[in-house]
C-alpha cells in the first residue's frame, strides 16, 4: 500500500469537512430569504397543516387578507398533520419557539395545549359577539376566548347514496332498527349496505364518536360524569351502544369485502358511485369527494346516526380548528396577529373560503351565509342544524379521549374483539389521559 | 474459492432470484411514479396506460415553489458535514479504544452502545441546543446528526481496527511517528473499506432522517428531502403517482453515491487480500 | 515500512497482551485519550446530557408545559399497559425474526457474493439498493404491494392459484409482514459488511485447506465462520439493537394494526407520545432501554470476552 496516496486522501477528506461546515453557515433558506421584513411593513408567520387542500384555502386567505391590509404581509409555514403535527405544536410552544399565530384543533386538543399560559386572550375582541355559542365554548378556557374559527363545522353520521335508496324505495332511517332493515334490503339487491375504511384507522371511530347526540338525549348528564370519572362507557347502555353497532354491521355480514385495508377515498368512492350504500363519516370529507368522484358528488346525502327514539334524532357536531396567538408574539406583531385573527373571524373570509374549496358544513360565525351551491350532504346537515337538533361531540365537552379509541374501534369493527371487550379496554384507556390532565376523581 | 472457472447454473439462478425480490419492488415504484392520478390510485403493476413520467416528475418538482429543489441543497450539506465529521471523529474513538487497555475502556463502550439503544430525547435536547444559541440553526442540526450517529460509526471501527496487526503500529513509533502521524497515516487509509461502508451506510441515513429535522430545524426553507413526502399524502387525499416520483428522485442521490463507491468497495475490499 | 501483506500472511490470531516496549511508553502513549475529545464533548452534550434530564422526566407526569413528580408511579403504569404484555411479546419475535435471517441470509449472499459467479459486481449493487431507499418510502412501496385484494403479490399468487392472506390486515399475518420487508430492506446492509469479513481473509488458507483436500464446505466452516466472527457479532449486535428498537417501518406501514396485533414497545410508546403523555412515554423509553441492554450487553460482552484479532 502506497502512503502517498493516502496522505492526498486525507488532505482531500480534510478540505471536504472544512468546506462543508463552511458551507453549513448557510442552508439553502437563507440563501433564498431575507430575515428582514421589507421597511414599513410588519411580518408575521402563521402556521397550519400541511395538507394541500388546507394550504390552498390558507394561501388565499392570507392574499384576501394582504389586499386590505398593505402594511403586513403574512409568510405561512406548515407543519404535518395528526400525531405528528400535535407533538410539533407542543414542542414548539413549550420551548417559546411558536409562530406569529396558528392554527390547531379545538376542544380537547385545545385544552391540552394549556391555553391559559400559552396563549394570548382575546375575549374582548370585536367579533367576539358574531360567534356561535356551540364554537365559542370549544375555544374558551378558564372565562376567556382564544380563537377564531378557521374552517366550517361539519356534522358526523351516515353518508348515503340517494339514487340507490331511490331505487329501492327506500327511507332516511331515524332509528338503528330501521337503519338495519334498509341494510338488509339493499343487500339483498346485491349492493354493498356499508362501507368502512380500516386502512386509515381513524374512520373506524365514527359509529362510536358520531353516536354522542343520541348518547346526550339519552343521558344529558353523561359528559360531566364522564369527566369526573362517575360515568363509563362499558356500563352506560346509551354509550355502550355505539360499539354496539359496529359489532352488529360486522357480524351481519354487511361490510364491503376489503374494509380492512380500504382507505379513505375508496371509502367516497364506494358511496358515490353507488357501489355502497352507506359510509359512516363526518361532512369534511364532502369536500374531498370533490377530489375522489366530481361528478356524483351530489348523488350522496346525508342522515344522522340513528339511535332509538326517532323522535330525537340529532346531528353530533364537531367544530372546526382555531386560529390562537401564543403569548409570545408582541408589539406590532401582536397588532398584526390580532388583526390576522380578526379577518379570518369575517365574512368576507367565509366568501373567501367558499371560493377556493367546497365547504363541507355551516360557518359558526353568525354573519356567514352558505353559498347555494354547496353539495347535498351539506344541505342535509344544515337542515339539522337549523332545526337546532345537533349536539357537540364529546371531544368538545370533555377533555377527555382515549389515544387508542381507533385501534380499539378497528378491532371490534373487525370482530377481533367483542363489544364489550372493546368499551372496557376504552376506559381503561381513557384513564391514563384523565390522570395526565390532572383531573379530580380519577 | 480458488477456481477460476465461474458457476454459470449459480449465476442464472442467482441473476433469476435477485431480479424477483430485489428489482421487482422498484419497477412498481417505477411504474406507478409514471402513471397519472386515478391510475395509481389502483395500485396495478403494470405498464402505465400513459407514460407520464417527466411530466409527473416536472409536477413534483414545482410543488410548494419548488421546495424539493430547497430540500436538496438542505439535504446535501446536512448530510455531507455531518457524515465527514463523524466518520472523523468515530475512527480515532475507536482507535483509541480498541488500541489503548484501560479501565476506562468499559464504560465508554457502555456509554457508546447506549448510544444505539437510547432514543434521542427530543425537548431536553431542543433546551440544550437552546442554552448554547445552536437551535434551528443548520449547524446546530449537523452536530446533532453527528451526535446520534457516533455509536454506530465507533462500533462498525472497533471491529475491523481489531483486524490491523499491532505490529505496524510498532513500527511506525519505532519510526517516530506521534499519535497524529500514526492515526492518519497508518491506520486511517488501511481502514478504507470500512470507511466506505460507515460512509454509505450513514450518508443514507442522515438523507433519510425525517424526525431530526422536523423537530430541531422547522420551517419550510429549511425542509429536507424527506419532508416533501408528506405534499402529496394528506389525510383524504394521496396522489401516488407523485409520491412514487418523489420518492424515486429523493433516492437518486444516495444511489449515486453507492454506484460511485461500489467500484471503491469491491477494489478496497480486495486490495487487502491480494499479494504484494 | 513493513510489508504489510508480509505481516497479515505471518500472523496469527493475537493475543491481547501488551509487548513490554509499549508498557515502558505509558507515559507518551501513541494512543492518547485526548483523541476521544471532540467526539466525546459532542455525544456527551447534544446526548448523553438530554438522556440523563429526560430519565428525570420519566418520574414526572409532564405535559411539556408543566411537571408533577410522581416517583415511579409512570413505570408502574407502564405496565399495566394492556397492549404491554403482547407488545412485548411482538418486540421479541420481531427482533428475533429480523436479527436471525438478515444474520444467515446475509452470510449467504456474502458468500454467494464473493464466489465465483459472473454479474457479481451488478448483483452487489441490487442487492445493496433497498438499504437506500428511504424507510418512508419503502413502507409506502410495499404496503401498496401487500394490498390484499389489490396489490400486486396478491394478484402474482392469485395467478399461481393461490391466496394471498391479507398480508397487512389479518393479524396472524401483519407483524410478519413487516419483519420480512424489513429483512427485505436491510440484508444488503448485513451482506456487505460480511463481505467485507470475508474478503479480508487472506487467500492464502483457502489455498492451504484445499492443499489439504477439504472440499467447500468444510472451508466454509473451518476458515470463513470463524474468521469472519468480527461481522458476525456486528451484524448480530446491530440487527438485534434494530430490531428490537424498531419503530418507523412498522410504523409506516401498520401503525401497530390491524387493532393492536402488531404494536411493539416502540409504537406503544410512540402513541403515548402522540397523545401527551411525555413523561410516561419517556418512562417507557427507559425501560425499552433496560430491556435491550439487558440482552445485548451480556451478549456483547460475551463475544469480546472471546475476542479474536485476526
Amino acid at each position: 500500500m502506497r502512503l502517498g496516496t493516502s496522505r492526498s486522501g486525507v488532505l482531500a477528506a480534510a478540505v471536504l469537512t472544512a468546506g462543508s461546515i463552511a458551507l453549513s453557515a448557510c442552508s439553502a433558506g437563507s440563501l433564498g430569504s431575507s430575515e428582514q421584513s421589507t421597511p414599513g411593513k410588519t411580518q408575521i408567520t402563521f402556521l397550519t397543516n400541511n395538507d394541500p387542500n388546507n394550504v390552498k384555502t390558507a394561501n388565499a386567505m392570507i392574499k384576501a387578507f394582504q389586499t386590505d391590509n398593505a402594511d403586513i404581509t403574512v409568510k405561512l409555514d406548515t407543519r404535518p398533520g395528526g400525531g405528528e403535527g400535535d407533538n410539533l405544536v407542543k414542542t414548539r410552544l413549550s420551548t417559546g419557539d411558536m409562530a406569529d399565530v396558528f392554527e390547531y384543533n379545538s376542544g380537547s386538543l385545545f385544552q391540552a395545549i394549556s391555553p391559559e399560559k400559552n396563549l394570548t386572550p382575546v375575549s374582548d375582541a370585536a367579533w367576539a359577539g358574531d360567534l356561535d355559542d356551540t364554537f365559542k365554548k370549544v375555544v374558551t378556557a378558564g372565562d376567556n376566548l382564544y380563537g377564531a374559527p378557521w374552517g366550517p363545522a361539519t356534522g358526523g353520521g351516515v353518508l348515503y347514496n340517494t339514487k340507490v335508496y331511490t331505487k329501492l324505495g327506500l327511507k332516511v332511517p331515524t332509528t338503528w332498527d330501521e337503519f338495519m332493515a334498509n341494510n338488509a334490503k339493499i343487500k339483498a339487491a346485491g349492493v354493498t349496505p356499508v362501507a368502512q375504511t380500516f386502512g386509515d384507522t381513524w374512520t373506524s371511530q365514527i359509529f362510536v364518536l358520531a353516536d354522542y347526540h343520541n348518547v346526550d338525549e339519552a343521558d344529558p348528564s353523561f359528559a360531566e360524569n364522564y369527566t369526573a370519572n362517575k360515568a363509563k362507557y362499558a356500563t352506560t347502555p346509551a354509550a355502550k351502544a355505539g360499539f354496539q353497532h359496529l359489532e352488529d354491521v360486522h357480524k351481519a355480514g354487511y361490510l364491503n369485502k376489503e374494509f380492512a385495508a380500504a382507505k379513505f377515498e375508496d371509502g367516497l368512492r364506494a358511496v358515490a358511485t353507488g357501489t355502497a350504500a352507506h359510509y359512516p363519516m363526518i361532512t369534511f370529507a364532502v369536500p374531498a369527494m370533490y377530489g375522489v368522484t366530481p361528478k356524483n358528488v351530489n348523488d350522496v346525502g346525508f342522515f344522522a346516526l340513528p339511535g332509538t327514539d326517532a323522535a330525537k334524532a340529532g346531528v353530533t357536531i364537531w367544530e372546526p380548528s382555531g386560529i390562537y396567538i401564543p403569548k409570545t408574539t408582541t408589539d406590532a406583531k401582536l397588532e398584526a396577529a390580532k388583526k390576522f385573527q380578526a379577518f379570518v373571524a369575517s365574512p368576507k373570509a367565509c366568501e373567501v373560503q367558499a371560493k377556493v374549496a367546497p365547504i363541507g358544513g355551516p360557518f359558526p360565525i353568525k354573519s356567514c351565509t352558505l353559498p347555494a351551491n354547496v353539495a347535498t350532504a351539506v344541505k342535509d346537515l344544515t337542515g339539522y342544524v337549523e332545526k337546532g337538533a345537533i349536539t357537540l361531540a364529546l371531544e368538545f365537552l370533555s377533555p377527555i379521549k382515549g389515544p387508542a379509541l381507533e385501534q380499539i374501534t378497528v378491532e371490534v369493527g373487525s370482530g377481533i374483539r367483542s363489544a364489550d371487550a372493546g368499551a372496557k379496554l376504552y376506559d381503561k384507556d381513557v384513564e391514563k389521559q384523565a390522570q395526565q390532565l390532572g383531573l379530580e376523581g380519577w | 474459492m480458488t477456481s477460476r472457472r465461474p458457476n454459470y447454473l449459480l449465476s442464472a439462478i442467482a441473476l433469476a432470484l435477485f431480479s424477483v425480490i430485489f428489482l421487482l419492488p422498484f419497477a412498481f415504484i417505477l411504474f406507478t411514479a409514471a402513471m397519472n392520478q386515478e391510475e395509481a390510485a389502483t395500485f396495478r403493476f403494470s405498464w402505465p396506460d400513459n407514460w407520464q413520467l417527466i411530466q409527473n416528475v416536472k409536477d413534483v418538482f414545482r410543488t410548494r415553489d419548488y421546495i424539493l429543489v430547497v430540500a436538496f441543497i438542505n439535504s446535501t450539506i446536512l448530510t455531507v458535514a455531518s457524515v465527514a465529521v463523524m466518520v472523523i471523529l468515530a475512527a480515532m474513538v475507536a482507535f483509541v479504544l480498541q488500541r489503548r487497555k484501560s479501565r476506562w475502556n468499559v464504560p465508554i463502550n457502555i456509554l457508546m452502545l447506549a448510544g444505539l439503544i437510547i432514543p434521542p430525547a427530543v425537548v431536553p435536547t431542543i433546551w440544550v441546543m437552546q442554552e448554547l444559541g445552536i437551535f434551528k440553526t443548520m449547524h446546530g442540526l449537523i452536530l446533532v446528526e453527528i451526535a446520534f450517529g457516533l455509536s454506530f460509526c465507533v462500533l462498525l471501527f472497533q471491529a475491523f481496527i481489531s483486524t490491523i496487526p499491532r505490529q505496524l503500529d510498532e513500527a511506525a513509533i519505532v519510526d517516530g511517528a506521534g499519535p497524529l502521524g500514526l492515526f492518519f497515516r497508518i491506520i486511517f487509509p488501511l481502514l478504507r473499506p470500512v470507511i466506505v461502508t460507515v460512509v454509505v451506510v450513514q450518508t443514507v441515513f442522515v438523507w433519510n432522517d425525517f424526525t431530526n429535522p422536523l423537530y430541531f430545524l422547522p420551517g419550510d426553507e429549511n425542509a429536507t428531502v424527506q419532508l416533501t413526502l408528506f405534499n402529496f399524502q394528506s389525510q383524504y387525499n394521496t396522489s401516488y403517482n407523485l409520491l412514487f416520483a418523489d420518492i424515486l428522485l429523493i433516492t437518486i442521490p444516495p444511489l449515486l453515491l453507492f454506484l460511485f463507491f461500489q467500484r471503491q468497495i469491491v477494489s478496497g475490499l480486495t486490495a487487502g487480500s491480494v499479494k504484494g | 515500512m513493513a510489508n504489510t501483506v508480509q505481516t497479515k500472511a505471518a500472523v496469527r490470531p493475537v493475543d491481547t497482551q501488551q509487548p513490554r516496549a509499549t508498557i515502558a511508553r505509558r507515559q507518551k502513549s501513541p494512543y492518547p485519550f485526548w483523541f476521544m475529545i471532540p467526539a466525546g464533548v459532542i455525544y456527551t452534550v447534544l446526548f448523553l446530557v438530554p438522556a440523563a434530564v429526560a430519565f428525570y422526566f420519566s418520574l414526572t407526569r409532564w405535559t411539556l408545559f408543566d411537571q408533577e413528580f410522581i416517583g415511579l408511579d409512570n413505570y408502574v403504569q407502564f405496565f399495566e399497559e394492556p397492549a404491554l404484555v403482547s407488545g412485548l411479546t411482538h418486540t421479541l419475535i420481531f427482533a428475533v425474526v429480523t436479527c436471525g435471517l438478515k444474520v444467515v441470509i446475509g452470510m449467504a449472499l456474502a458468500v454467494l457474493l464473493t464466489s465465483q459467479i459472473i454479474g457479481r459486481a451488478f448483483l452487489r449493487s441490487v442487492a445493496f439498493f433497498p438499504v437506500l431507499v428511504s424507510t418512508i418510502g419503502v413502507g409506502i412501496a410495499f404496503t401498496v404491494l401487500m394490498n390484499p385484494t389489490r396489490g400486486a403479490i396478491n394478484g402474482a399468487l392469485g395467478v399461481v392459484g393461490v391466496q394471498g392472506p391479507g398480508w397487512l390486515t389479518d393479524p396472524q399475518w401483519a407483524l410478519l409482514s413487516v419483519a420480512f420487508v424489513d429483512v427485505w430492506r436491510g440484508v444488503g446492509l448485513a451482506t456487505v459488511i460480511y463481505m467485507a469479513g470475508i474478503l479480508s481473509i487472506p487467500q492464502e488458507y483457502f489455498e492451504a485447506a484445499k492443499v489439504d483436500g477439504a472440499g467447500s464446505g468444510q472451508s466454509f466452516w473451518h476458515i470463513v465462520l470463524p474468521l469472519a466472527k468480527p461481522a458476525t457479532v456486528t451484524v448480530l449486535i446491530l440487527s438485534l439493537i434494530g430490531g428490537l428498537r424498531s419503530f418507523d417501518l412498522i410504523w409506516a406501514m401498520t401503525k401497530g394494526g390491524p387493532g393492536f396485533t402488531s404494536d411493539v414497545i416502540a409504537s406503544v410508546i410512540y402513541k403515548q407520545y402522540q397523545a401527551g403523555f411525555y413523561g410516561l412515554s419517556t418512562a417507557g423509553n427507559v425501560i425499552l432501554f433496560l430491556l435491550v441492554t439487558g440482552i445485548v450487553v451480556p451478549l456483547f460482552w460475551w463475544f469480546n470476552r472471546k475476542g479474536v484479532e485476526a
